[in-house]
């Protein structure tokens, strides 16, 4: 399949109370690496499997959550034509000059009815470590920590999810992989841009804007197992898991950050394709859906976010 | 075995506390041996971490130390009057306290004006 317009997810900025044990969490635990730190203290991270310059943001500040999720598009073509097509859907469109993080192109970002800034750029620098390109070895740099390859999708929760679902379909050509239809309506979606099962999903919930959690792929269910001795040892606050989501199928773990935003490390799930069916759920197998082991929603799932 | 405090918690029980433990975690540790048994519901557990604001608690007796808790369920005119979020609190004697989970529906700043601060 030719993938154009919007290729991937390509970073979260998240907020953080604590920057020394964020960077020890996010890089010693997860296993990112530091690529810089920009002059206003933010800091920019990358996993060892991806080309590009960073693809989380940590900024410190008095609460916890996120400021934006950004999409990379395939030229600066798309960023214009998805510039025109967001504002004639109704969000209003700003810009942000290249070089406002380092390594990146010139964005642009508005306001979904979520409460949550989206961001799309087209131009992003290669940075260290990143994969090999000729006779290449299976990592540049020996993976640590959880090992994790790349920071892959979010879940966001906030209010107006249909609205969400239609815009994302008509606006940014995604495609909705999984969703869970409850008798008072639409509670969840998982949508993707390619052919992973899910690049960004989002839960209904009243209070807009929210963060349920950030995922990073890793390579296999052993490295999942690996994850669960690192969270253990290192007294990391640990959700639920290892388990397995029906949804999407990933082999997953979620725990905390040091500020409380909840983190998803994962391996596994189905290829998606642009013309398969969307899988439905209904409120009776939800809990088989979200935690296919356990089989129901532990209390934190619909309440605990930042 | 480390020195440890008492935390009372109104109405439903009481927990022991370690040196340099989480009231929180000595709480949900006190839950599972069954000694908040008058707790009304199961005691609200989130992120452990200060961010998600469910483990709120008001302090009526004693003295602890603090990580920082997130602004979004603690602000400064609270934290003065005690309200804390108890995973991110130590205590240094024994304290009391008072389980007040927040609720959720509140005016959320929206990530757009947060976005806004980094520019
Ligand atoms: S459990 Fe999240 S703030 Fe305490
Ligand atoms: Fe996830």
């Amino acid at each position: 399949m030719a993938m154009t317009g919007v290729l991937r997810p390509g970073f979260a900025q998240v907020r953080v109370l604590d920057m020394e044990k964020s960077l020890d969490h996010y890089i010693k635990r997860i296993g990112m690496h530091h690529v810089t730190t920009g002059t206003d203290g933010r800091v920019y991270l990358k996993c060892g499997d991806e080309f590009d310059h960073h693809s989380l943001v940590l900024r410190k500040a008095d609460h916890a959550g996120i400021d934006a999720f950004a999409f990379k598009v395939a030229s600066e073509a798309d960023l214009d034509s998805f510039e025109k097509r967001v504002i004639a859907y109704g969000y209003p469109v700003d810009h942000v000059a290249a070089g406002e993080q380092p390594g990146l192109g010139r964005r642009i970002g508005w306001t979904l009815s979520s409460g949550h800034r989206i961001e799309l750029y087209a131009h992003a620098d290669l940075s260290d470590p990143k994969p090999m390109i000729h006779n290449p070895d299976v990592w540049t740099v020996e993976p640590h920590g959880m090992g994790a390859r790349r920071m892959d999708h979010c879940l966001l929760y906030g209010p107006d999810i249909e609205k969400t679902l239609d815009f994302f379909e008509k606006v940014l050509d995604f495609k909705c992989a999984e969703r869970v239809d409850m008798p008072d309506g639409l509670l969840a979606i998982w949508m993707s841009c390619g052919m992973k099962a899910h690049d960004i999903a989002f839960v209904k919930h009243p209070e807009p804007g929210k963060l349920h959690h950030v995922s990073f792929e890793l390579e296999s269910w052993a490295d999942v197992g690996h994850a669960g001795d690192i969270i253990t040892r290192y007294d990391i606050s640990v959700d639920i898991g290892p388990t397995r989501h029906g949804i999407t199928r990933g082999q997953t773990i979620y725990f905390f950050d040091p500020s409380g935003n909840r983190c998803e490390v994962f391996a596994g799930g189905y290829t998606y394709y642009p013309d398969s069916p969307t899988r439905t759920w209904d409120e009776t197998q939800i809990g088989k859906g979200i935690f296919y082991y356990e089989r129901q929603l532990n209390a934190a799932f619909l309440s605990v976010v930042t | 075995m480390a020195a440890s405090h008492k935390i009372t918690v109104e109405g439903a029980g009481e927990a022991t506390c370690y040196e340099g433990e989480r009231a929180l975690v000595a709480m949900e540790r006190a839950q599972g041996f069954g000694r908040l048994k008058n707790l009304p519901y199961r005691l609200p557990v989130g992120c452990r971490r200060g961010g998600c604001g469910v483990c709120r608690v008001r302090v009526t007796a004693g003295e602890f130390k603090a990580d920082p808790m997130s602004r979004a369920h603690i602000s400064e005119a609270d934290e003065a009057a005690g309200l804390v979020l108890s995973c991110a609190i130590y205590p240094l004697s024994d304290i009391e306290l008072r389980i007040e989970p927040p609720h959720f529906v509140k005016k959320a700043k929206t990530a757009a004006t947060e976005s806004q601060e980094t520019a």
